[in-house]
């Protein structure tokens, strides 16, 4: 399964789920609450200076920056593919 | 009295501030809730029924879910918890028109509460601008609150806004609903209404992805950020000279008043050498403060300081800290006590406190005058290349101290703060241009912060050590100077053995004792073992002359590395006892400081005594 993390710059994408995070219930909370949830789009904006972290993304209509550690738990689908299941 | 109570609550970025100052003006009152340190703001609203209300200004959070002090004041106020505060008559929900899906899901998460609410629908014309257009009417239906679409930063919205709040006070149930719901289907809840109530015609300006396409860049946004701080930093020493040397020449004129006006007594002394010189030497600050404090508010208010958080992060990650940690720590540049309060945002209680463990290691402005007197005796003013050495050698300072509390960071997040990994997730907001009146508040309730502990604290510790200082008195005719037989020399000289290792002199002891005070005592402290006469500016030139003979080279390099580190500031590790809520951590602060400006003295000395 992609992640968020295999995002390349201006490329978008669906969460399809929070997962990895875990028993984190405040991390997934947090992450709920800058608008991640499953069917939002996102699109790859800005990767940071060193080693491409942290990474900045826009969550629907909100721009949001966070660390590859966290990215690499949220799990994407193509854009095009999540239309088509909605269909 | 005002008998009513309304709170505005909303997310971090939704204009809140702007719309508190603009519905308050600068009749605010800023004081703190009973028992904690998060700032509290209120301010009086006039109601079209000729009522007044007072309204006060929750930190603004993303639900009622805390994850820092200050969040948890705003879920406490709205609950009736909060200590000492009465529950608010109404709620007056700020959100930004432009990010509708998610601030709607903090109403939806508020409205469970049944308290009587209003909804501030702010920035309409930035999502005008955006082709977005808001059916305000259909959205006031369907969340069966009143919205009101406002403009704060140019004052649209206001007056109607009132005329809703005014029918809501007083009609509050006696007991509150559970905020409780499964933040998925809040979540899902506001992305209909949102998509319900909006129409898009023609594309968003994208101004903030152009300006991100530098600011966020790889290569260009740490350049830019490191462009901004230069300019900051420049600025600060350039424009502050002028208004500093008027403080200076205000206080030397209330001197001379004094000295006029007195006879030669202790009580002269006390207001002269005790009140007038001890807070006048943090007073003199205040240009500087104000002119950092100007350029933080501006990077904060544009939307830059949250990129700038961005960019640093991989670097803070390093060390166990979080990109958060930048604002409080470039804060401290211009002192450490409003850094150490500005930690408050870092939600994460192990990262903050290292934050405020280590603030005290950028190179405040109360550095400076000790460094520049050390630096013009010692230093020869000649150029290395293009840069003059004096220069380079502050600057070799300032960076000592930033690798120091790089270095502090990592030690500490291993043993004493040691703690899972935090997280690093942060809204990037869109940037905005700063609005002068909020600038102008928010810099007038620093400069009165700063100026309250000046006359407080600072006051009071500065008598204290003018008496150790003075008395008692030498007799008649001694050869030794007054202040090495008062009770502040006896300490030093009691103190010698412990810094003889690193190469400090009986003089220093004795005059690192006044300057426990303030860093920046020690120069006039100096000036008074070596029986110095006259104003500051004529001590600190004798002063060069007589340091100059009288220490070695390697006594003023330990020196400067002991200033680098040095705890020497009561305020500080008073800020950091009410931070956080004892005296554990500032008596650990200052064994933890102490040592290390001990070692780096004590290392510097012999080492520049091996190669000298």
């Amino acid at each position: 399964m992609r992640t968020l993390n295999d995002l390349r710059r201006g490329e978008r994408a669906v969460i399809a789920r929070i997962a990895g995070v875990g028993g984190d219930e405040i991390t997934v909370r947090r992450l709920h609450e800058m608008g991640f949830d499953d069917g939002v789009e996102v699109e790859m904006l800005h990767r940071g200076p060193v080693g491409g972290d942290p990474l900045a993304l826009r969550v629907g209509s909100m721009v949001v920056g966070l660390r590859k550690a966290l990215a690499g738990m949220i799990e994407i689908e193509a854009a095009a593919a999540f239309a088509e299941a909605a269909e | 009295m005002t008998a009513l109570l309304a709170a505005l609550v909303g997310n971090p970025n939704a204009g809140k501030t702007s719309l508190f100052n603009a519905l308050t003006g600068s009749r605010q009152k800023v004081g703190n809730y009973p028992g904690v340190t998060v700032e509290r703001k209120s301010g009086r609203l006039a109601l079209p029924d000729g009522r007044i209300a007072e309204l006060v200004d929750l930190p603004g959070t993303y639900s009622l879910s805390p994850r820092s002090p200050d969040e948890a004041v705003t879920r406490d106020m709205v609950l009736g918890r909060q200590a000492g505060e009465r529950r608010p008559d109404a709620i007056v929900a700020v959100i930004d028109a432009t990010n509708l899906r998610n601030h709607l899901r903090f109403v939806l998460e508020l409205r469970r509460l049944g308290l009587p609410m209003v909804v501030a629908l702010n920035m309409v014309d930035l999502a005008e601008r955006d082709g977005t257009r808001i059916d305000v009417e259909q959205l006031s239906r369907i969340l069966g609150l009143p919205v009101v679409p406002t403009v704060a930063v140019r004052r649209r919205g206001l007056t109607e806004l009132a005329a809703e709040i005014g029918p809501l006070l007083g009609t509050a149930p006696a007991t509150l609903a559970s905020p409780e719901a499964d933040i998925r289907l809040l979540q899902r809840e506001a992305r209909v209404i949102a998509d319900t109530v909006t129409a898009q015609h023609g594309a968003a300006k994208r101004w903030t992805q152009v300006l991100d396409g530098v600011a966020m860049h790889p290569v260009a946004g740490p350049l830019l950020l490191i462009a901004i701080l230069f300019v900051m930093f420049q600025s600060v020493f350039a424009f502050a000279e002028v208004p500093m040397g008027w403080i200076e020449a205000g206080i030397a004129a209330l001197q001379a008043q004094v000295s006029a006006l007195l006879p030669d007594t202790w009580l002269r002394s006390l207001l002269n050498d005790g009140v007038l010189s001890g807070v006048g030497a943090v007073v003199v600050f205040l240009p500087q403060i104000l002119i950092l404090f100007l350029f933080i508010i501006l990077l904060e208010q544009s939307g830059y300081m949250v990129r700038a958080a961005f960019i640093m992060d991989r670097l803070m990650a390093g060390v166990g800290l979080n990109g958060r940690a930048f604002i409080p720590l470039l804060s401290s540049f211009a002192c450490a006590i409003p850094g150490i309060m500005a930690t408050r945002t870092i939600d994460d209680p192990k990262d903050r406190l290292t934050t405020i463990l280590i603030a005290p290691l950028m190179t405040c402005s109360a550095r400076l005058p000790v460094y520049t007197v050390i630096i013009a005796a010692f230093i020869p003013a000649t150029n290395v290349g293009w840069f003059g050495l004096q220069g380079l050698v502050m600057l070799g300072l300032y960076v000592f101290g930033v690798a120091g509390a790089l270095v502090a960071a990592w030690a500490l997040r291993r043993t004493v703060t040691k703690g899972p990994t935090p997280t690093f997730l942060i809204e990037m907001p869109k940037y905005q241009w700063p609005v002068p009146r909020d600038i102008g508040i928010g810099l007038w309730q620093r400069a009165g912060a700063f100026l309250q502990r000046a006359g407080g604290l600072i006051l009071m510790i500065t008598v204290v050590l003018w008496a150790l200082a003075s008395f008692p008195k030498p007799p008649e005719g001694s050869a030794v100077t007054p202040l090495s037989y008062s009770a502040a020399g006896r300490i030093g000289s009691a103190l010698e053995p412990i810094f003889a290792p690193i190469g400090f002199n009986r003089e220093i002891a004795i005059a690192l004792v006044p300057g426990l005070a303030a860093r920046e005592v020690a120069v006039a402290a100096l000036g008074t073992v070596y029986a110095l006469d006259g104003d500051e500016d004529q001590v600190a030139q004798s002063l060069v002359e007589r340091l100059r003979g009288s220490w070695s080279l390697p006594t003023a390099l330990a020196f400067l590395a002991w200033y680098v580190f040095a705890p020497q500031c009561l305020a500080t590790l008073a800020v950091v006892r009410r931070e956080t809520g004892g005296w554990k951590w500032p008596a650990f602060m200052f064994v933890y400081l102490f040592a290390m400006a001990y070692l780096a003295a004590g290392a510097t000395y012999w080492i520049a005594r091996a190669l000298l």
